[in-house]
């Protein structure tokens, strides 16, 4: 996503240059938005908790407006009735963001393969990493932060992402 | 079996046939005669049954026993005072015109006959706000009816405004345009929710606000409705197990042993003494865990960040006891029918003891950071105050209950598992207040340990599985060098535990109040119908009644003082 004056620049070494040094700023400073709806939300507050610490990854400012933030946690089954919200929150959000889906049921649905539970978030968001677990550990989610950390450091400011997703609410 | 309670009924309802079933005694009775029957059931001074438990339908298309009629609908009551369980049933001719409705006895009846109206479909004549409560609006169809496919999914595009509803509200608190006008004010409509950090999980708070006061309130649950019920129906008995766990998260093994109890009390298992004390242990050991995460996201929202310290630490910890027994850290499956998954591990008395020295440290560090604080006492007491009488019409039972003044405990009033032997007290509120309903918790902290710690020392020597092939899985010798225990294995795998033909209903006292299963089986083994009836759902419908009149602020900690879990509360 460029940020103005560099996207007319080109694929030049200022750009790169510009890019190498906004993406360890971004990577370093995540402020995640965390939609909790179940279980997953309570191993996300042990991930935030002293044992775990989610700050050492410089991620501990969690926000619960979606203008302040650049990580979506979903973590948590999603409903139908609470898809709409969830879209919602995700355009609400300032690019650049990221999208992690924690846990079974925001991946896949998980168990509930049933009338009321949406078979995988990104159906209705585009997702960048996605955690395993029923609900996941505090590990995983601190290993998904350095997944979103790894893939941060391999973008450039002139590609915007995710530009052409369509899901069931589109 | 309550034998007197059976009597009871019966001389009161001679003209009505009474079953018994577990604790409860079973009436019949046709639509016509439905309100005057609990109507007396409620107010006759030797009934008094005042509190509704759960309202909830059964749809007979596929059971193989013929019944009258598709429909049925079942109303759960309880004399709280002296221990006796009523069902009523009713017979459903024809749901379009449905049956009358109990919410002028009880207002329980309003949420709990809403749900019965949203997954079967049955309408109630006379319900001031008869629409759907855990599908969204959009739905079409009534998804627990037996001729509603599992998987027709049906997407929501938007949510309800929910408009109708608060305007409905406001003109009944007397709220209209004099008033608009006299308050020289625009009324300020406030979401709290569904996505907010307030919220806990996933509920609707909509506020009509005058400045920060809140002049009327109304909410909007089933954020996190996923199908429990549904699920359950295609699930072997002992599959269920792991749904359970997902209902109160934050005490995911008191959900295992109060399921794995309720489907043994129709099979009529007596489980090992063993099982039983570990169930002590375990059920009180996450009773504590509740009320830890219960108390250390309370005093968050009010500011008190260094409690979430002291008592979420707690629980960080406890989870190496958890995980090195159950292999999970929050959702544990431990339960099997007719037992457990497996023993303690050997050297877990003094791992406990060390958990439940911590927890007691870190409670009281917690405590004396509240209970003589003053700022912690301007903001919960006198705060969202709910009488014992309004507590009891809305269904409220555990802590919130007790915190009112209502001593109404399961594990005192229908004891279970030697629960008549353990010396502990059970706390009282006397106000209803926030504050009560905090420190009613703390205290229930300190009894729970004092309880493990008595069981610890009773804890006897044993298996912790009933012998019985048609239950519990016979061990592995068994399995690989005899033919029987091969064919009970595979069995019980494919097929499940057969449970009779049947309905009944048992309860268990968790964390945060009676935790009931009511079944249907129709001798599977897989459940006919297994509903939950969850304590936090009818707490959550006595919100608007506690928080109206009251600001804005107060409506977030009083949401957290009640312990709201979107599992158990949406299912």
């Amino acid at each position: 996503m460029a940020l103005g004056l560099e996207a007319s620049l080109g694929d030049s070494v200022l750009t790169t240059k510009i890019d190498a040094v906004i993406n360890w700023g971004r990577e370093y400073s995540l402020w995640p938005f965390v939609f909790g709806t179940a279980c997953c939300a309570i191993e996300f507050m042990s991930a935030a908790a002293s044992q775990h610490d989610i700050s050492r990854w410089g991620a501990e400012v969690v926000r619960f407006s979606p203008r302040q933030a650049d990580l979506l946690l979903v973590a948590g089954t999603i409903s139908y009735k609470q898809a709409p919200i969830l879209k919602q929150i995700y355009e609400q959000m300032p690019e650049p963001k990221w999208v992690v889906a924690m846990g079974a049921c925001a991946s896949s649905g998980g168990i509930y393969d049933n009338y009321c539970t949406v078979q995988g978030i990104d159906t209705i968001i585009p997702v960048d990493v996605y955690i395993s677990g029923c609900p996941s550990r505090p590990e995983a989610v601190l290993d998904a932060l350095m997944k979103i950390q790894a893939q941060i450091r391999g973008e450039s400011v002139l590609n915007d992402r995710h530009k052409d997703f369509k899901g069931i609410l589109d | 079996m309550n034998t007197t309670a059976l009597e009871l009924i019966q001389a009161a309802f001679p003209e009505v046939s009474c079953t018994a079933a577990v604790d409860a005694v079973v009436l019949t009775v046709q639509a016509e005669q439905l309100e005057t029957t609990l109507s007396r059931l409620k107010n006759d001074p030797e009934l008094d049954f005042g509190l509704l438990l759960d309202v909830t339908a059964i749809d007979y298309l596929e059971y193989p026993v013929p019944q009258p009629t598709r429909f049925a609908v079942v109303y759960t009551l309880r004399n709280w005072k002296r221990n006796l369980l009523v069902q009523v049933r009713v017979p459903v001719t024809d749901p379009e015109v449905g049956i009358p409705s109990a919410t002028s006895l009880w207002d329980s009846a309003n949420w709990g006959e809403r749900e019965t109206y949203d997954q079967y479909g049955i309408h109630f004549s006379g319900h001031p706000d008869l629409r759907r409560i855990l599908n969204h609006w959009q739905f079409q169809g009534h998804p627990l009816r037996k001729d509603y496919p599992i998987e027709k999914g049906q997407v929501c595009y938007e949510t309800d405004s929910l408009e109708n509803e608060i305007k409905a509200r406001l003109e009944l608190k007397g709220v209209d345009q004099a008033v608009m006008e006299d308050i020289n004010t625009e009324i300020m409509f406030l979401n709290l929710g569904p996505s907010h950090p307030v919220t806990h999980g996933a509920i609707r708070i909509l506020a009509a606000l005058d400045g920060e006061t809140i002049l009327a309130n109304v909410n909007e649950i089933g954020y996190l409705h996923r199908g429990f019920e549904k699920t359950a129906e295609n699930r072997t008995y002992n599959q269920v197990v792991p749904l359970t766990d997902r209902l109160n998260y934050c005490s995911a093994l008191m959900n295992n042993i109060a399921y794995a109890k309720a489907v043994e009390s129709w099979l009529g298992i007596e489980i090992t003494e063993k099982a039983k004390f570990m169930r002590v242990i375990l059920a009180e050991f996450f009773r504590i865990q509740d009320h830890l995460v219960c108390l250390a996201a309370n005093l968050v929202d009010m500011g008190g960040l260094t409690n979430y310290w002291y008592l979420y630490n707690e629980k960080e910890a406890s989870y190496d006891l958890i995980a090195r027994l159950t292999g999970a850290r929050l959702t544990s499956s431990f339960t099997r029918i007719g037992g457990m998954y497996r023993d303690f591990y050997d050297g877990w008395e003094d791992d406990m003891e060390f958990h439940l020295e911590a927890i007691a440290k870190g409670v009281s560090d917690s405590l004396k950071l509240v209970q003589k604080n003053r700022i912690v006492h301007e903001r919960t007491q006198n705060v969202c105050v709910l009488s014992p009488e309004a507590a009891l019409s809305f269904g409220f039972t555990g802590p919130c209950l007790r915190a009112s003044g209502v001593p109404f405990d399961l594990r005192k009033d229908n004891p279970y598992y030697f629960y008549d032997t353990f010396d502990f007290t059970i706390p009282l509120g006397s106000k209803g207040d926030i504050y009560d309903r905090m420190m009613v918790r703390y205290e229930e902290i300190f009894q729970s340990i004092r309880i493990i710690r008595q069981a610890m020392k009773r804890m006897p020597q044993g298996s912790v599985n009933v012998k019985n092939n048609r239950v519990t899985l016979p061990p592995k010798s068994e399995v690989y060098d005899n033919i029987e225990g091969l064919a009970s294995h595979f069995k019980l795998v494919f097929e499940g535990v057969k449970v009779p033909t049947g309905e009944w209903y048992d309860s268990f006292e968790a964390a945060n109040g009676e935790l009931g299963f009511h079944f249907v089986s129709d001798g599977s083994g897989q459940p006919y119908k297994c509903k939950v009836r969850p304590p936090c759902f009818y707490i959550m419908g006595a919100f608007h009644e506690m928080v109206e009149g009251h600001m804005i602020a107060d409506a977030v900690i009083n949401l957290g003082s009640i312990n709201i879990i979107g599992g158990e509360l949406d299912r």
